[in-house]
Order: C-alpha cells, then sequence, then structure tokens
C-alpha cells in the first residue's frame, strides 16, 4: 500500500530528523527515493542540506527529475521544500551555476551582508518570519514566530504573489514561497519547536 | 528580528552529564535525556553534546546516545567526541544530529576539515578551539579534551579552519571553564574580528549579562555555557534550567 507522504531521499542531508517528527505525529511517512513511492504517495516532502549543484546531480542521476515535475505539475500532488529542497524548487541558484527544477520563478543568489561582525554568512540561528499571505500553511502559526535557519544563498523571487513568508537579516528576504500545490520554506521546521511541528502539522493536514 | 544563539553545552562521561572546572574536577550532573526534555519544554535554542573521553579513548562518541538525543530534541544539536574520519560524521549525522564538533582531528589534520565540509556542506562542521596560555608562548590551541598543547595560536588555527571550510567556531577558555566569572571577551572579539564565520562563545558564563557582554563587546554570534545551565544559585546545586527568553532580548 502506498504511504500517505514520502520523504525524497537523493543522498543529501539528515532525513531522519523530518521522519522523526512525522513518525512522532503518527503519519504514515516513508523515506525513498524510488519512483513509484513518489508517484503513488499522496504528499511529498523535499528536504536537504547541502550544495545546490551536487543536488540537482543526484537527482539526476537517480532519474528524479520527470517524477518530481510528474508528481508536482501533472498530479498536483502538495509538496513541500525544506531548505535546499526549496532551493531546488527554483529556476537557478548561483550555488554552482546551476539550473534548478524551475517550478517557481526565482532563483538563489550568495548571501551578502555589509555588518559582517553582526550578520554572518551563513545566517545560522533563530529568526522570525513575517507572514506576505493568507495560507493553510500557516494554519496556527502566528506573525513573527521564530523559526531555525541555515543557509548561505538567499532567494530572489519574481512574482511577489509567490512570497509567503519574509525574514530581516540585515535586509529583508523571501523565506518562503507558495504557488498553487507548491510550498517551499528556507528554514527547518523539524527543528523548530512547536511553531515548526504546528507548520508540518499543517501540510499533512492540507 | 535576529538574535543570538543561546546554547547549553553537555559534557558527557561513561554517558553521564558532568560538569568541570577547568577541564578537570568533573562533578556528575545527571542524565543527559532528561536534560534534553527539560531543553525541549523551555525552547532551548540548540544544544551541543561533547564526550570528553572519546578522543583518549581512541573512541567515537556512541552513535545509541545520539539517536536517543535526536528522538527526543525539538531543537537542532551538534555532537563531537573522537570524530576522525568522513564515516565516522556520517555515522553521527545519519544518527540524527545536525552538526559535529571536531577538535583533536581538525588541529592533527586540518585537511580532514576541508574533506568533511566538502562532503557535508560547510554548515554541518563545527570546529572547537580550546584556548589555554603557555609559559612564554602566550595564547595556544589545545586538544584531547585540553590535556596537549598545539603549534597553533588560536587566531590563527582559526583563520585556517575557516579557510579549510568550517561552517562555524566554538572557541572555548580552558582557563575560565567553570569559573562563571565571564567570557575571555578580548580573545572572542580578536577571533570574531578575522573571521567571516559564525563563532560561539564558550567558558566562564556565571549569568546573562556575561552573555551580553560577550555579544556587544566580542561580537560573537552564538553565547554558549555550561555552568550556567545545570547549576543554580551560589552553592551551585544541581538544576538544568534554561533561563526565559525575555532575559536574553538583546538584538
Amino acid at each position: 500500500m502506498a504511504s500517505e507522504i514520502v520523504i525524497v531521499d537523493y543522498g543529501m542531508g539528515n532525513l531522519n530528523s523530518v521522519l522523526r517528527v512525522m513518525n512522532r505525529m503518527k503519519v504514515d511517512c516513508i523515506v525513498s527515493s524510488k519512483a513509484e513511492d513518489i508517484l503513488n504517495s499522496e504528499k511529498v516532502i523535499l528536504p536537504g542540506v547541502g550544495h545546490f549543484q551536487k543536488a540537482m546531480h543526484n537527482l539526476k542521476e537517480l532519474d528524479l527529475i520527470e517524477v518530481l515535475n510528474e508528481a508536482a505539475l501533472n498530479q498536483r500532488k502538495p509538496v513541500l521544500g525544506i531548505c535546499l529542497g526549496m532551493q531546488l524548487m527554483t529556476s537557478h541558484s548561483e550555488e554552482g551555476n546551476c539550473d534548478g527544477l524551475g517550478w517557481f520563478d526565482a532563483k538563489l543568489t550568495k548571501f551578502v551582508t555589509s555588518n559582517q561582525l553582526k550578520y554572518k554568512i551563513p545566517h545560522m540561528g533563530w529568526n522570525q518570519i513575517s507572514i506576505q499571505k493568507p495560507s493553510p500553511l500557516m494554519k496556527n502559526i502566528a506573525d513573527k514566530s521564530e523559526f531555525y535557519f541555515v543557509h548561505s544563498y538567499r532567494l530572489r523571487v519574481a512574482d511577489a504573489g509567490d512570497i509567503l513568508n519574509e525574514t530581516d537579516y540585515e535586509e529583508i528576504f523571501p523565506s518562503a514561497i507558495e504557488k498553487n500545490n507548491l510550498f517551499g520554506v528556507q528554514y527547518h521546521p523539524e527543528k523548530s519547536h512547536d511553531a515548526g511541528a504546528q507548520l508540518l502539522r499543517n501540510f499533512i493536514n492540507l | 528580528m535576529f538574535r543570538p544563539r543561546i546554547i547549553p553545552v553537555l559534557l558527557l562521561k561513561n554517558l553521564s552529564l558532568v560538569k568541570s572546572v577547568q577541564f578537570k574536577q568533573h562533578k556528575y550532573i545527571g542524565d543527559p535525556i532528561n536534560a534534553v526534555r527539560i531543553f525541549n519544554d523551555s525552547k532551548a535554542d540548540e544544544l551541543v553534546f561533547l564526550d570528553i573521553e572519546a578522543s583518549k579513548n581512541n573512541a567515537l562518541i556512541s552513535l545509541d546516545f545520539v539517536r536517543n538525543v535526536g528522538e527526543e530534541a525539538n531543537m537542532p544539536f551538534a555532537v563531537g567526541g573522537g570524530i576522525k574520519s568522513v564515516e565516522d560524521i556520517r555515522a553521527v549525522i545519519g544518527a540524527g544530529a545536525e552538526k559535529v564538533v571536531i577538535n583533536t582531528h581538525a588541529a592533527r589534520n586540518p585537511d580532514f576539515i576541508r574533506e568533511a565540509s566538502e562532503t557535508f556542506g560547510s554548515s554541518t562542521i563545527v570546529v572547537c578551539i580550546d584556548v589555554k596560555s603557555q609559559l612564554f608562548k602566550g595564547q595556544r590551541t589545545w586538544i584531547m579534551s585540553g590535556s596537549k598543547a598545539t603549534k597553533f595560536n588560536p587566531v590563527e588555527f582559526a583563520q585556517m579552519m575557516e579557510q579549510q571550510g568550517a561552517g562555524e567556531l566554538i572557541i572555548q577558555s580552558i582557563e575560565r571553564d567553570g569559573t562563571m566569572r565571564g567570557y575571555d571577551v578580548e580573545m572572542v572579539k580578536s577571533i570574531c574580528s578575522e573571521v567571516s564565520v559564525p563563532v560561539v562563545a564558550l567558558g566562564g558564563a556565571g549569568k546573562t549579562g556575561d552573555m551580553e557582554e560577550v555579544y556587544r563587546s566580542g561580537h560573537a554570534n552564538g553565547l554558549a555555557a555550561g555552568s550556567l545551565f545545570v547549576y543554580q544559585g551560589k552553592n551551585r546545586g544541581v538544576l538544568v534550567n534554561y533561563p526565559n527568553k525575555s532575559e536574553f532580548a538583546f538584538e
């Protein structure tokens, strides 16, 4: 029987922490890199930590690009990208100068700050989100809630209507995006206490 | 609003929590998993676990232990103790840690940090620099839980670790460890001014005001402590605690 949620394993980073939260919520969830698991699931989580170009390379090697496009764009399953997984949903990243899946008209540029004593790169730690539009993913999450961030590249989104959250790290940048069935968060809900657990619960309940 | 991380650093000896003074006199504190639950309830920003015997015993921190922490922790955590290969890191991350902390092997084989950061990404690799003065030589970087000096000046070592790809540095004063007399703000500042990766200050915190000082004057990005989070009161009664975040509301 197909699992409700599949966490896509493409060899990038710690997938177990997402799985653990799902298990705690008693959700039927598996970690897999198999096309059939992804296509037969109800929802897809694309996690990941690490290098953008290496991640795209791994997706190609595993023949997952077509599969993910099918699940996201034709089957229109809800997809949640987390951190690097969110970044892969965009059209391009400066990290390795590499094209992404292109689901969002957005790109990643290297984070640059002027006060480098206070605003080090990577942006690592707890920061607030400001909610930019109503969304089922934000249900019961207060504006200005804190989430845990670790990243060195920042989003630039062409269509402001796609921006779900913004965050201030010397300058304001988009920290979550949403379009139709597609959701991407730069921060780590699986490591963000109650607000993070609520976000994942909201995704499960979509 | 971005704010500095407040990080309990928890020392492990035979899988029990202990706390030291100047890396000696290890006092039993309690069960580490129980501590994780307390830090969950108080919404701690991040945790660091260091097995202080691992390198001496030429062993890796217990993976079962890391797994148990991972089952409980609702926040990111880093783990150190005897890590000296890419396989070790893979095992520790696979067991549930977000980051690994490397001390001894970073000084013995600096190229290991490059290999590690290229394999797992910089943000996964934390180097802990233990600092103590050596007669006639000034401050040096120490390894093996503070039992062996290296030739490295801490500022130069920090710069080298950044170049090798470390994503974060913990700067720990051995002399201030457990004293609760305040951080070595000057040393932290001298390193923060020379590197562009996040720096976590450790060693000497006795009150939240010490944290504010090392943040404002030392430019630390993470404020870590041991005693402050496991003791309470003048007599140092054991009480695992994490102050209310409003006490740390300095931007």
